[in-house]
C-alpha cells in the first residue's frame, strides 16, 4: 500500500498540515478559524468569511478577485462556514490546477496562498472598518440564503430536529448564524468581531497536492508572517440531558413527503476509545443501503425511498432520517426503534460485523484518493488526537469486537422525534 | 487490447471491444486505492418509443421505465445484490438520466468477484409480478421527494415551456399515473431491447493491471449466450426551434422566487468532435457573458438580484438540447432584463480575444479539477463515447477554440424563437 503521510508543523502559531502527493491533477489548500460556538458572535462570524471575498486591499472587489482566480487556471476560492461539535469553523478552500498539466512553467501555489493571505487578513476598507456596501451586501445575501434553507426539506427538519433536542446547549446555535441578528449587525461592529477572531481563533492550513515541503513551509512562514494564537485542541464538552422521556416535535409545512427524524446521543464522540465501535454499530444500524433500516423500512415494508442514520462525531448525535407518507408515521418510527432494540441486544451476526468493518475501511481508503478526503482525515486527527496512520487507522477498526458493538449500542439514547407533516 | 495514449494528462486508456458487441474501457491509477466501475447502457428516460427490424410496429412503453427497470435489477432470484456487494466490502448504486442507465460500484478490494457480481446482476433480470408491484410504493416516495424541491419542478417547467411532446420534458422517474401503468412484460421489453452489451459500455478506472480485468471480463461474457444484436431504432417526436410557451408562472411554496430562461437547441443532431466543438464553445460564451467574473454577474450580484444559487449549464444530447440560466432572485423581471441585455449586447459587438483566453484558462482548470474524480471520468467518458466524441480531447479542443467561432455559435443558439422564460413564486 502506497504511504500518504500528512505532517504537521507549526508556523507563526499556524498550524501546518501538508500532504505531498502526485495523485491529483491539482493542489488543494484549506485555510480554517475556529473558536467556540457563541450566540452573540455566529451571525456576524457567518458573515466574515463572505464580506472577505468581497473585496481586498489588492483585489478591492469581487469581480476582480474572481478575474485574478480565472487567470490563475480557473482556480477556485470558497468561504464557508460550519459547526463541528461546540466549535464554530470558518474556513477559506482553494484548488489550482497542478502546473505540469498545463503550458506554463510558474507555480500557482505561491499567487494562491498570496491572494488567501490578501484575503483573509487584508480586506479592502472604509474609514478603517469594512466597506459598508459590501458589509450590507452580504447581509443581503445571507437573508436569501437562509431563506432558502426552507426549501431544502430535509435540511430545515435536521436544522430544526437539531434546535429542539439541543435546547440551551450551544450546539444548538446555527452555524449560518441567525435571520434576527442579520439587522441590528454594521460594518464596525462585524469589524470589530474579526478583529478579534484574527487574535484568538486557532488557525489550521491544509495542503495537498505536489510540491516541495521544505519550500512550502517557508513560503507560509513568509505569506502567514502574522503571530497566531497557538490554540490547543477543545475538549469535547460531554453531551448532558436533563430531561426524562421523548421529545416530540411535529411541523406543518406544504411539503408532498413527511420527513421522520430521530435524534439520539450516543455518548461517543471522536476523541472517546470507543468511538470506532460507535461507528461500525451505525454502520450496521443504518448507515448503508446493507444496513438494517434500508432493509428493514424500505426493502421489506415499502415505506420510504430514503431511509439512513449518520453520525455527528463531534458531538455524539445520531441522526435517523427517512422520507415517508404521512400515514405512516407510527410504523416507521415502530420499525425504526425496532432496528435500535435489535442493536442492543446483539441481534446481528459476526458476518454483519465484519461487514461493517469492511464497509468503514473502505470509505476510509477511498478518502484518501480525492484532496478533500485528505484535509477531512488531517482534521479528524487533529480533533481526535488519534494517529492519521493508514495503518492504525485501520487498525483501530480491526480491533472492535461484536461486544463492543453491543456495549456502544447501549449508550444509545433516543431523545427527540421530529416529523414534519402536512398542513391539514 | 488497444491501449490509448493522453499524454496532456498523463493517462493511458486500455480498450476492447468484445465479440458480443460490448466495448470495455479500463484505465490504470497508479496510487488509488479506490476502483470504480460504470457498466452503462444508451438508455434513459427518452427513449420511450421504438422498433426493432423484426418487429415493425413501434413499441410505446409509460413514462419512468428506464428508471424503474434501474430499481428493479438489483431484485435477483438468488442473492441480495445490496448485500453481495457489502460483503465485498463494495459499495454499488445506479442512477438514470435522460439518455443512460448506469451500475456502478466502488470498491477497495476484491474487485473481481464486485466485477463479475456487477456483470452478472444485470445481466440477469428477475422480474415478477409481485416484486414489480412492491415497487411502486418505493417511487411513488421518490417521485413525491423530487416534487417537494422547487429546483426540481423548475428545472422540468422550464423544459415543458420549450418542449411541446418530446420526453425530455417528463421527471425521469415518470409520474405516479405513469410507474402504475407498468408491467413486468414491459420491463423485460425494454430490458431486450436495450441492455444487449452491443448497446453497453463497461468502463473500469482504478488501481488495475488491464489483462487481468479484460481477461476476467471476457470469460464472464463467454460464459453468457446472447442473441444476434439488432438495430434499435429509437423515435422521437419532431420538434421546431420554436419554444413551446415563450414564459410561465409556477407556483410553489417557495420563500425566494425562482427565475429560469431557457433557449431550446434548434439543431440537436450534431455528433463527434463537431458536438464537442459546439457544446464547449457554448460553455465559454456562458462563462463570458454570465460567469461571476463578467459584467453581467456584477451587475446582477451589486443590485442584489441573485444569490448563490445562480447558475448556468448546457446541456447537448441526441435529438435535444438547452441551456438555461437562473437561480433564486428577489427581481425576476429585473434578472430577465439583464439577461436579455447581455446577450443582445453580445450579438452586436466582437467578442474579445482576452477575455476568450480568460475564460479558456478557467475551463481548463475546471476540467483538471474534474478529472481527480474517478466517478467523474468513467461517467463523462462514457457519456462521450455514446455521443462519438472524446472526453481527453477537451483540453486541446478548449485550447483552439477562436472568437469568430464562438461568435456563430451565439447566434445560432441564442435566438429568440427558442427563448422561454419561468419564475417561480410563493402562493
Amino acid at each position: 500500500m502506497d504511504e500518504i503521510a500528512i505532517r504537521s508543523s507549526e508556523q507563526n502559531g499556524l498550524h501546518l498540515h501538508l500532504c505531498n502527493t502526485d495523485k491529483f491533477k491539482t493542489i488543494s489548500i484549506m485555510l480554517t478559524m475556529k473558536s467556540p460556538l457563541q450566540k452573540d458572535l455566529i451571525t456576524a462570524r457567518a458573515l466574515i468569511p463572505h464580506i472577505l471575498n468581497g473585496g481586498s486591499k489588492n483585489y478591492p472587489n469581487h469581480k476582480l478577485i474572481k478575474q485574478k482566480l480565472d487567470e490563475m487556471y480557473g482556480a477556485t476560492l470558497s468561504p464557508d462556514i460550519k459547526k463541528d461539535g461546540d466549535d464554530h469553523i470558518i474556513s477559506f478552500t482553494m484548488e489550482i490546477p497542478a502546473a505540469q498539466y498545463l503550458n506554463v512553467t510558474n507555480a500557482l501555489l505561491k499567487s494562491a496562498l498570496d491572494l488567501l493571505h490578501d484575503i483573509v487578513y487584508s480586506p479592502v476598507l472604509e474609514n478603517g472598518v469594512f466597506h459598508s456596501s459590501i458589509v450590507e451586501q452580504e447581509k443581503r445575501s445571507l437573508k436569501q440564503r437562509l431563506a432558502s434553507m426552507y426549501n431544502e426539506k430535509m435540511l430545515y427538519a435536521s436544522v430544526r430536529l437539531i434546535e429542539e433536542m439541543f435546547e440551551g446547549e450551544p450546539y444548538q446555535l446555527p452555524a449560518y448564524g441567525s435571520e434576527k441578528d442579520i439587522d441590528s449587525l454594521n460594518d464596525l461592529s462585524i469589524y470589530q468581531i474579526y478583529e478579534d477572531l484574527l487574535q484568538n481563533d486557532r488557525f489550521d492550513l491544509y495542503i495537498v497536492g505536489a510540491f516541495d515541503e521544505d519550500e512550502v513551509k517557508l513560503m507560509v512562514h513568509d505569506v502567514f508572517s502574522e503571530q497566531h494564537n497557538n490554540k490547543p485542541v477543545n475538549t469535547i464538552s460531554p453531551a448532558r440531558k436533563d430531561r426524562n422521556g421523548i421529545k416530540i416535535i411535529q411541523d406543518k409545512q406544504d411539503v408532498n413527503q413527511g420527513r421522520l427524524l430521530l435524534g439520539y446521543r450516543t455518548y461517543s464522540t471522536i476523541q472517546d476509545e470507543d468511538f470506532q465501535a460507535t461507528r461500525l454499530a451505525n454502520a450496521i444500524f443504518g448507515r448503508y443501503p446493507s444496513s438494517k433500516l434500508f432493509i428493514n423500512v424500505r426493502e421489506k415494508k415499502s415505506l420510504a425511498y430514503f431511509v439512513f442514520s449518520q453520525l455527528e462525531s463531534n458531538k455524539g448525535l445520531l441522526l435517523t432520517m427517512a422520507g415517508i407518507d404521512f400515514d405512516n408515521y407510527e410504523r416507521a418510527v415502530e420499525i425504526i426503534r425496532e432496528q435500535e432494540y435489535a442493536m442492543k441486544e446483539g441481534n446481528f451476526t459476526e458476518d454483519e460485523v465484519e461487514q461493517g468493518k469492511a464497509m468503514l475501511i473502505n470509505l476510509l481508503l477511498e478518502a484518501y484518493d480525492t484532496p478533500l478526503g485528505i484535509i477531512d482525515i488531517s482534521i479528524e486527527a487533529v480533533d481526535s488526537g488519534f494517529s492519521s496512520n493508514i495503518v492504525d487507522q485501520i487498525n483501530r477498526i480491526n480491533r472492535v469486537s461484536k461486544s463492543d458493538v453491543i456495549r456502544a449500542a447501549n449508550k444509545w439514547e433516543l431523545d427527540t422525534i421530529y416529523f414534519l407533516n402536512r398542513k391539514e | 487490447m488497444e491501449s490509448m495514449v493522453y499524454k496532456r494528462v498523463q493517462e493511458t486508456i486500455y480498450y476492447e471491444k468484445l465479440t458480443n458487441g460490448l466495448e470495455v474501457f479500463i484505465l490504470p491509477k497508479k496510487g488509488f486505492h479506490k476502483t470504480f466501475a460504470t457498466f452503462t447502457t444508451k438508455y434513459g428516460s427518452v427513449d420511450n418509443k421504438f422498433s426493432t427490424p423484426g418487429n415493425n410496429c413501434a413499441t410505446q412503453v409509460p413514462d419512468g421505465i428506464a428508471h424503474f427497470l434501474e430499481h428493479k435489477m438489483f431484485e435477483s432470484e438468488k442473492v441480495d445484490v445490496f448485500h453481495t456487494f457489502a460483503k465485498q466490502g463494495a459499495f454499488v448504486n445506479a442512477f438514470t438520466s435522460f439518455t443512460r442507465t448506469a451500475y456502478t460500484f466502488s470498491a477497495t478490494s476484491n474487485i473481481n468477484n464486485n466485477l463479475t457480481a456487477l456483470l452478472d446482476f444485470v445481466q440477469e433480470p428477475y422480474f415478477t409480478d409481485e416484486n414489480v408491484e412492491k415497487e411502486k410504493g418505493i417511487i411513488e416516495q421518490e417521485i413525491k421527494m423530487y416534487q417537494d424541491s422547487p429546483d426540481w419542478r423548475a428545472r422540468f417547467g422550464i423544459l415543458e415551456n420549450m418542449y411541446k411532446s418530446h420526453p425530455v420534458k417528463v421527471d425521469i422517474a415518470g409520474t405516479i399515473t405513469s410507474i402504475n401503468q407498468i408491467t413486468k412484460e414491459d420491463l423485460f421489453t425494454c430490458y431486450n431491447t436495450f441492455y444487449h452489451p452491443n448497446n453497453m459500455l463497461l468502463f473500469v478506472i482504478g488501481p488495475v493491471v488491464p489483462e487481468e480485468v479484460i481477461r476476467l471480463i471476457r470469460n464472464n461474457q463467454n460464459q453468457k449466450t446472447f442473441r444476434e444484436p439488432t438495430e434499435i431504432h429509437r423515435i422521437y417526436p419532431e420538434e421546431e426551434a420554436k419554444v413551446n410557451r415563450r414564459s410561465s408562472i409556477m407556483k410553489l411554496p417557495v420563500e425566494t422566487p425562482k427565475v429560469l430562461i431557457g433557449y431550446k437547441e434548434s439543431n440537436p443532431k450534431r455528433q463527434g468532435q463537431d458536438m464537442l466543438k459546439y457544446e464547449l464553445s457554448l460553455n465559454v460564451l456562458l462563462e463570458l457573458m454570465f460567469g461571476n467574473s463578467s459584467e453581467a454577474y456584477e451587475k446582477m450580484y451589486n443590485n442584489g438580484y441573485l444569490d448563490e444559487t445562480f447558475t448556468f449549464d448546457y446541456t447537448n444530447e441526441q435529438g435535444f438540447g438547452f441551456s438555461v440560466i437562473g437561480g433564486n432572485s428577489q427581481e425576476p423581471e429585473k434578472l430577465i432584463n439583464i439577461v436579455d441585455e447581455t446577450i443582445v449586447g453580445f450579438k452586436k459587438k466582437s467578442i474579445k480575444k482576452e477575455d476568450v483566453q480568460r475564460v479558456i484558462k478557467k475551463e481548463m482548470g475546471n476540467f483538471l479539477r474534474a478529472i481527480n474524480s474517478s466517478q467523474f471520468i468513467a461517467n463523462q467518458f462514457t457519456r462521450y463515447r455514446f455521443n462519438k466524441m472524446d472526453l481527453f480531447e477537451i483540453l486541446p479542443t478548449l485550447e483552439n477554440l477562436i472568437e469568430k467561432e464562438l461568435e456563430e455559435v451565439l447566434h445560432q443558439h441564442f435566438s429568440d424563437i427558442s427563448r422561454t422564460t419561468l419564475i417561480v413564486k410563493g402562493d
